[in-house]
């Protein structure tokens, strides 16, 4: 079944992928941290994304060797309720950003096969709409913090400065 | 007209008692809060629970203590750890004050939190916190004092399952009286501002 039809078009489809770069390729990631409970209770992981694509990519989960589950979840307030529900997808806009952060998007790590303790590090396989994946070493993070403590200024103290908690001043 | 002698000097007294009893109710002004204040319009702080070491305890087992009451659980790896953490930070604000003041911190999921596992929860944030358990009775009689509440969610394929919460933080003073509510999204100088309000009055034990 050698049609010339067939061949022209996985020809086509291996130029394509030649030309046009993967969903992970124009994702950059920073403040990459995990908030470490006590026990083999669920962890958070945030990050932020950054897409300097001509299209919106969407982080779909992730993978990791350390954690049984990856969950993409997001945290909601509605009429003085807090609740926590899981997504399909987050969608990072072209030339644009996303952020996994506290009160908001983050990765709910569940069952690690092993103790986790701040200060580790912890490798995240993001995966991407398209397929591609991205390895990303998140630092772990004691219970209390409230950043991935890089001295980012977006992160800076106090701690209700965070987008989640905005000052009332 | 021979009454009106007397009259004048009489709603005067009387004034002036009604003033003096009125300044020794309330230890001179109201206190000037920022949050929202819930002086008298919330129940005293009254439970009957189980605390992270094991022991039975009730809401007079914190009177002398100003309280910051929340709900929670400890499967919750988002918003509950971010309240905590943030309540730590407003201890370490208050410093040395702080001892005067207690994190109770009540489990909205009564088939996974024991007190052990509550311990190590609550201790990982601040040494000034108390995890508190109970029977899902007691619990939603605490939760339903304050009108708050919790539900949880339909569990997925592996058993695991969320409980949507309450997210407000109730402060009591040391008499145990409601006094202030936090919304998540509160100030943190407000928080820190309302507890140094509390804790600076009245230096029970």
């Amino acid at each position: 079944m050698k049609s010339p039809t067939l061949s022209l078009l996985l020809s086509g489809l291996l130029l394509a992928g030649g030309a046009h770069a993967t969903d992970a390729d124009h994702i950059r990631t920073s403040h990459a941290w995990i908030r470490v409970l006590p026990g083999a209770l669920p962890a958070g992981a945030y990050v932020t994304l950054e897409n300097d694509g001509e299209q919106p990519v969407a982080l779909r989960g992730a993978g990791s060797t350390v954690y049984a589950e990856v969950m993409l979840h997001q945290s909601s307030r509605a009429s003085g309720m807090s609740r926590m529900s899981m997504v399909d997808a987050l969608n990072v806009p072209a030339h644009g950003k996303a952020e996994l952060a506290p009160a908001g998007y983050h990765l709910m790590l569940m069952q690690p096969n092993a103790p986790v303790k701040p200060g580790d590090t912890v490798t995240l396989t993001l995966q991407f709409g398209d397929g591609s994946t991205l390895a990303t070493d998140f630092i772990a993070r004691p219970a209390n913090a409230l950043d991935a403590g890089d001295g980012h200024a977006d992160h800076a103290m106090p701690a209700m400065d965070h987008g989640a908690m905005p000052h009332g001043h | 007209m021979k009454p009106r002698h007397w009259l004048r000097p009489a709603l005067l007294f009387l004034l002036l008692a009604a003033g003096l009893l009125l300044g020794g109710c309330h230890r001179g002004e109201p206190l000037p809060f920022r949050l929202t204040n819930i002086s008298g319009h919330m129940p005293d702080l009254d439970f009957k629970l189980t605390d992270d070491s094991g022991k039975a305890v009730t809401g007079a087992d914190y009177r002398g203590k100003v309280v910051l009451l929340y709900f929670g659980y400890t499967h919750c790896p988002d918003v509950c750890p971010l309240t905590l953490a943030q309540l730590h930070v407003v201890m370490q604000r208050l410093e040395p004050l702080a001892d005067g003041a207690r994190i109770l911190f009540v489990s909205v999921d009564p088939a996974r939190d024991t007190p052990a596992i509550m311990h190590a929860y609550v201790n990982a944030f601040d040494k000034r916190a108390v995890g508190l358990v109970g029977d899902a009775r007691s619990v939603e009689a605490l939760s339903k004092r304050y009108r708050s509440a919790f539900t949880r969610e339909p569990s997925s394929a592996d058993g695991a399952y969320e409980v949507s919460h309450s997210s407000a933080i109730y402060v009591f003073d040391r008499d145990g009286r409601a006094r202030v509510l936090a919304t998540p999204s509160a100030s943190q100088d407000d928080l820190v501002h309302d507890l140094h309000l509390l804790l600076d009055t009245g230096a029970t034990p």
